[in-house]
């Protein structure tokens, strides 16, 4: 027992000397002045020198500078910005920053400099995340420099996700070493990662050179390559499948998300609302309005605004739609095609309004933070979370539409409405107020669709009318009046669309899709889900 | 009733094509084909307004940008810029000591409206020259109607090159003041040295031509066709999934930029998918030239730090000529209470379309008169001090403006940082040497050479060299 | 002669007769006149209304054609701007062959071919050189279109709002298509720089006065034709399938030839204003077949008034002045005006300005 607490204890402090070995340099002095400048060379230089100091501060020095935070003060200390124009200190003990406060100029190459420094950086950092992150950057180039500190970092490496990618840093470097078994431990790495990144280099291994001799002398490693080059083929072929099917599924939701709106005002109303894409459109500047809002009242909460967008959206469209058929549509029902030309004029007016209050150029609406960027779950394909978020979002809001019409007492009424008016009437269903509400809800709708599209796209006075006749399309191919034929519709127009564009490129799978509706509503009229009865002669 | 309708559309028919036999006995003469150009020329001096009304009254200068539709995103500043230009040369006593009065009318991005305005300005409203026109199709519209009326057309908007006309004076870039030295610098170790190019555009003229030009120039430097992706989508493409993944496939493991002609709209959910998808600068870095401080207005920029764009000018550039300029614009701005006037931003259709107007009035000083014909022949001698700092000739020659390159990338804050530039103002090629067909034209309206794509010199003289 | 004039009397009656032939002479003739007169006379007109009012003429000729199928069939189509723009694109590739070598690039092809390059004439250009060919494609695609199309429509008895939005999906696609730069068709930037048609240069004032007289004398061909239909028992066939479909079929009448009939005759007119319009506008791309440009077409016939033949003309006339007109004096309002004019019209015109001028009169 006593042996074993001694035989700790001193495993201890070895480890602990370790790390004060680890970090001899002295965290209170760190000149960055040579990051600021002018030649390129010298920052080069600077980044080189502080990267060699192997520490916490350097790793956070550079970071700070590759994020554009870094300022440096006149005695040259690091400091990062921060929120509000303040400056925190990177070194311990130094006093407040010196003007005047010089930002290092960073570009690409620069990045290109960096970005592998501060990996290995922070390839002991205990932080399984960050690891991880540092372990991708390293494995996107080779760096025959940080080889031997990876290989370091992969003896002591547990976590098995980390390892991959370590082993595929090395693999790089490894991949043109003289030692055989180097090479072939190389390839063994490259075929269970499957990183498409390696194509190039083992299709140069099986390449024969002018003289028809193999660049690759020694067979194994030949049959090892071509192994795995097959493998990286048969991944990538599998991925890029799946990749079409999340692409098909998310432009559905997006055209689902824009459709919804019309499927009420169109499909329950039969108003031909060619303003539809206007309430998009004004649903999309709600969440801006919000965002703007947010970013000038509470800063610190600025990537919560999305989630005030949404009522907003449906507030700000659905009083909009509520307006418009106050004002205009409830003297024209029962007369579709007018309500077209109606509608119509409305939305030019809309259009121009937005342009005037927000001029004509698009406006910015940024992902928030937990919006932005993605995972890879396999090689090569991203689940974007704002793609993901979509798609969710849609589900809901068709939760809540459905919610809406089939389970509350204004619902019970819109259906009554819809389908047979004067025995609504008859039953003390105010109608008028029925279809003003009905409206209002499919125009808010329609703003919920904005938010969606703004997180997507450009915001600006035009985006509706790139949506209209996308969103005409699900609705009429789904079966007009039938919630499940939009669903329907969005998402078999959506992932049509993404399997056939690898093929056909965009432009020409677009038209194969309309000549297909085209097609499809002639042989089925009434759309996928068609109505029963009396509701489907009214047209 | 079969019967009937067959003989009403023959009849039809026999009536269309016996009154087309008309034309000729009642009106003009029948003009062979190759006469039917100087036919216009000659025709076109006496249809030429000739503003001798009063010559102590304003001088109406046409200004023909959307205000409304597609085009209105990009166009409604230029408007701006020029009434603010127009207003300054007022404030500063006007050209030939008379005010100039800006005649605003909108196309609304219609193509065939473009020519109907350009012809109401000049017929109607007899302007003295016109600034407008962005997006090759529009010029390409008005084209004809400048020519036969002899009217004066500033473009400011960078293009696709392979034009040069007698009635236009191009104040954008042509394809080697921007598209090549972008991707030379791209090829660059610091531009990091791309093997790999993706050309993406969006399907129309403009991206094709440049493409076309790029895929010539990039083969010259020896690189093989299998490294060159080219792409095109629909005006208005919002859904980049698929694209941004095939350039990942197509560029793994391999140095590669991405060269982009996609068009306004279509720009933010580009740059979104690509954010979004983890393709950062320092691995893939795109170079646009259709996106410029405008347009990343209407772009959270801070996952494009890094992206690059070829321009002739950038708000960035520190000189006291664009400090000026800058501060002018927000004044102006703010005095006319635009949209959101504090967030204006300056961008390089802007600059030249200021650079225009100034050259014009020059122009118009030196000739003593506002006659076309003569301030034609006068501009091509002008320079004018631009905001980006350098002195800017107009080439009689080609009639493209000189103009110095810059290569800047995104910043977190909407604003370009310049990496590299040239030294001085570069000579526009209106034809492009890259393109076969092109590269034995000249454009050159000064004597003997007087035209804008020929072969040989229209008039013959002893020893006459064109320079290309 | 008199059995002549009986037949002619239900198309319109004799006074009817006389005051259509004075409209169409002034229309026809008026305009060429004063823009004849020397410049400094106070009458005279520019040379660019001509051009203009002869645009106008084409428009208001599609407008009658809209009229015909809207009007009197209750079939609403908003995807007209298809036969006007393939109308428009058959002239404007004869018109191109006619630039000849004149062009940019002093080849032979057309310009944008040259820039795609291409090395010879795709085989649907071929005929093209051949300005009686063009003519006939200009009337005849269109024509064939709209057969084939309306068929498959039709038959499946496709109604309403269904067939207003397919067709909406066939000018769309169609715009996708005509843009893409393979198509062969100029893509986006489409056929300009025309020089010269049919031997005569376009902008030399007689052809200009001829393209215009052609115009009107076309829209004035268009409404007696329509107005000959209409007049027709095929006429009276029609509007009893628009008020009551199926009561004309329990009738033992087939609706779809009569439907095919009437939306092919249609598309005709408009292929035919669409060749028209081209040489007068010097540009076809297709822009003129963005799905709102055909929304548009329906929307002069609502301002005009349908089922009238004189509403829908006027309607096209008093749009596109009041478009032309605004976005100079008000290039901010313009939207506005016109919004409100259509929704005003629907409002409280409902059939239109000659409804609203016939109660004024009462």
């Amino acid at each position: 027992m006593m042996q074993l607490f001694r035989a700790l204890l001193v495993a201890l402090v070895a480890v602990t000397l370790a790390f004060v070995r680890e970090a001899r340099a002295d965290s209170t002095v760190l000149d960055a002045s040579g990051l600021c400048a002018t030649e390129g060379t010298d920052v080069a230089r600077a980044v080189e020198q502080i990267a060699a100091r192997r520490d916490a501060l350097a790793a956070r020095v550079l970071s700070a500078m590759l994020d554009g935070d870094l300022r440096v003060d006149a005695s040259g200390a690091p400091f990062l910005a921060q929120r509000g124009d303040t400056y925190q200190a990177l070194l311990a003990g130094s006093g407040a920053a010196k003007p005047p406060l010089r930002t290092p100029v960073v570009d690409n190459q620069l990045r290109r400099q960096l970005e592998p420094a501060i990996a290995g950086l922070r390839l002991s950092v205990a932080d399984d995340d960050i690891r991880l992150s540092a372990a991708e950057d390293l494995a996107k180039h080779r760096n025959d420099e940080l080889a031997p500190l990876v290989r370091k970092a992969l003896q002591s490496e547990k976590n098995a996700k980390i390892r991959e990618k370590l082993s595929l840093a090395l693999a790089q470097v490894d991949l043109s070493s003289d030692d055989k078994q180097k090479r072939l431990g190389a390839l063994a790495a490259i075929k269970s990662a499957a990183d498409a990144t390696f194509k190039p280099d083992l299709e140069r291994l099986l390449l024969k050179d002018e003289h028809g001799v193999f660049r690759e002398a020694d067979a194994d490693v030949r049959r090892a390559a071509a192994s795995a080059l097959g493998s990286i083929d048969s991944r990538v072929m599998l991925y890029s499948m799946v990749g079409n099917l999340f692409y098909g599924l998310s432009l559905g939701s997006v055209l689902l998300l824009a459709a919804l709106g019309l499927a009420i005002t169109f499909g329950l109303m039969r108003v031909i609302n060619m303003a539809h894409g206007e309430l998009l459109m004004i649903g999309a500047y709600a969440t801006y309005a919000v965002e703007k809002f947010f970013q000038a009242h509470f800063p610190a909460h600025e990537d919560l605004y999305l989630i005030f967008a949404v009522p907003a959206a449906f507030c700000a469209a659905g009083a909009v739609g509520l307006l418009i058929e106050r004002t205009v549509l409830r003297f024209l029902y029962g007369r579709p095609l007018e309500t077209l030309l109606a509608t119509w004029g409305i939305s030019l007016m809309l259009i121009q309004t937005v342009r005037l209050i927000f001029g004509a150029q698009n406006v910015t609406v940024a992902n928030p933070q937990w919006l932005a960027g993605g995972v890879e779950v396999l090689p090569g394909f991203v689940l974007t979370y704002s793609r993901v978020a979509v798609i969710l979002f849609s589900g809901v809001v068709v939760a809540f539409v459905w919610f809406m019409l089939q389970r509350t007492p204004l619902g019970l009424h819109v259906r009554a409405v819809t389908q047979n008016r004067d025995m609504a009437a008859g039953m003390g269903i105010s109608t008028r107020r029925v279809d003003s509400w009905t409206f209002a809800i499919g125009s808010g709708v329609a703003g919920l669709g904005g938010v969606a599209l703004s997180q997507l796209g450009n915001v600006g006075p035009e985006l509706g009318q790139g949506y209209i006749v996308d969103s005409f399309m699900v609705v009429v191919l789904g079966g007009v009046g039938k919630l499940s034929g939009t669903l329907a519709g969005a998402f078999g127009l959506g992932i049509a669309n993404k399997l056939l564009e690898p093929a056909a490129g965009a432009v020409l799978g677009k038209i194969a899709i309309l000549g297909f509706i085209i097609l499809f509503i002639q042989r089925r009229p009434q759309g996928i889900f068609a109505l029963k009865g009396r509701a489907a002669e009214v047209t | 009733m079969k019967t009937r309708t067959a003989t009403i559309l023959l009849s039809l028919l026999g009536a269309i094509t016996g009154a087309c036999k008309g034309p000729g006995s009642e009106a003009a003469p029948a003009a062979p084909a190759e006469s039917a150009k100087a036919a216009a020329a000659t025709s076109a001096a006496a249809a030429a307004p000739a503003p001798k009304a009063d010559d102590t009254g304003p001088i109406k200068v046409g200004i023909l940008h959307s205000l409304s539709g597609t085009m209105a995103i990009s166009e409604t500043s230029l408007k701006d810029v020029a009434l603010m230009t127009i207003e300054k040369i007022n404030a500063a006593g006007g050209v030939l000591h008379r005010k100039l009065e800006p005649v605003v009318v909108d196309p609304a991005s219609n193509w065939p409206l473009f020519a109907e305005k350009a012809r109401e300005l000049i017929q109607k409203e007899h302007v003295s020259v016109v600034f407008g026109c962005w997006t090759s199709v529009s010029r390409k519209s008005v084209l004809p109607v400048f020519e036969e009326l002899n009217g004066l057309l500033f473009y400011p908007v960078q293009y696709e090159g392979e034009e040069s006309s007698y009635n236009v004076f191009y104040t954008g870039a042509a394809p080697n003041q921007q598209a090549i030295p972008a991707v030379e610098y791209l090829m660059s170790a610091k531009g990091g040295g791309a093997k790999k190019w993706v050309l993406l555009g969006t399907d129309y003229v403009y991206p094709r031509t440049t493409n076309k030009i790029l895929n010539y120039f990039l083969k010259s430097k020896g690189v093989p066709e299998s490294n060159i992706m080219e792409k095109y989508t629909p005006f208005g493409h919002s859904d980049y999934q698929t694209i941004v993944a095939d350039v990942k496939k197509f560029a793994a493991g391999t140095p590669t930029a991405v060269v982009s002609t996609i068009n306004g709209d279509s720009n933010v959910p580009f740059y979104k998918e690509l954010a979004n998808q983890g393709l950062k600068a320092s691995d893939i870095p795109v170079v646009a030239f259709s996106v410029g401080e405008e347009e990343l207005r209407g772009i959270d920029t801070k996952p494009l730090v890094g992206h690059l764009a070829a321009w002739n000018y950038f708000m960035s550039i520190d000189t006291p000529e664009n400090k000026k300029f800058i501060a002018d614009w927000k004044e102006y701005a703010k005095a006319k209470n635009l949209p959101d006037a504090d967030k204006r931003v300056t961008n390089d259709p802007m600059e030249a379309t200021y650079i225009g107007i100034k050259m014009w009035a020059q122009a118009a000083e030196q000739a003593g008169t506002t006659d076309i014909n003569a301030v034609r022949q006068a501009i091509g001698y002008q320079t004018v001090r631009s905001p980006s700092g350098f002195t800017i000739p107009m080439d009689a020659k080609n009639h493209h403006l000189h103009k110095p390159v810059f290569i800047a990338e995104i910043k977190a804050d909407g604003q370009f940082q310049v990496v590299w530039k040239t030294e001085g103002p570069i000579r526009a090629q209106a034809w492009s040497p890259f393109i076969p067909e092109s590269s034995k034209k000249i454009a050159d309206w000064t004597f003997p050479w007087a035209c804008g794509n020929c072969t040989e010199p229209k008039f013959k003289t002893e020893g006459a060299v064109a320079e290309k | 002669m008199s059995a002549a004039l009986t037949r002619l009397e239900p198309v319109l009656p004799k006074r009817g007769w006389a005051a259509f032939g004075a409209v169409a002479l002034l229309s026809i003739l008026l305009v060429p006149a004063l823009n004849s007169l020397s410049p400094s006379s106070a009458l005279h007109l520019p040379d660019y209304l001509v051009t203009l009012f002869g645009k106008f003429l084409c428009y208001a000729t599609v407008a009658i054609a809209m009229d015909l199928l809207w009007g009197y069939a209750g079939i609403l189509s908003l995807g007209h701007g298809v036969f006007f723009a393939i109308g428009g694109y058959a002239m404007g590739m004869c018109l191109m062959r006619a630039i000849g070598e004149a062009g940019v690039y002093r080849s032979k092809l057309p310009d944008f071919m040259v820039f795609l390059d291409w090395k010879e004439l795709p085989w649907f250009w071929r005929p093209m050189d051949n300005f009686a060919f063009a003519l006939v494609a200009a009337l005849a695609v269109p024509g064939l279109l709209a057969y084939g199309f309306g068929f498959l429509a039709f038959r499946s008895r496709i109604r309403g709002v269904y067939f207003s939005i397919i067709t909406q999906a066939l000018t769309f696609a169609m715009m996708l298509l005509f843009f893409r730069n393979e198509t062969g068709l100029g893509g986006n930037n489409g056929l300009t720089d025309f020089k010269q048609i049919y031997g005569y240069p376009l902008h030399a004032a007689g052809t200009k006065h001829a393209l215009y007289m052609l115009s009107a004398a076309g829209l004035c061909a268009a409404f007696l034709i329509c107005r000959f239909v209409t007049t027709s028992k095929a006429g009276r066939v029609l509007r009893s399938i628009r008020d009551q479909e199926s009561r004309v079929m329990f009738l033992g009448y087939d609706p779809t030839r009569f439907k095919l009939f009437v939306y092919t005759l249609s598309a005709v007119i408009c292929g035919f204003a669409g060749a028209l319009y081209v040489p007068q506008v010097g540009i076809i791309n297709p822009s003129e077949l963005q799905p709102s440009n055909s929304i548009e077409m329906a929307i002069w016939v609502a301002v005009g008034g349908r089922g009238s033949l004189i509403g829908a003309p006027l309607g096209a006339f008093v749009v596109n002045g009041a478009k032309s007109w605004f976005t100079v004096a008000l290039p901010n309002a313009w939207l506005y005006i016109l919004g409100l004019l259509f929704v005003a019209v629907t409002l409280f015109f409902p059939r239109g300005l000659v409804g609203a001028l016939s109660r004024i009169r009462k």
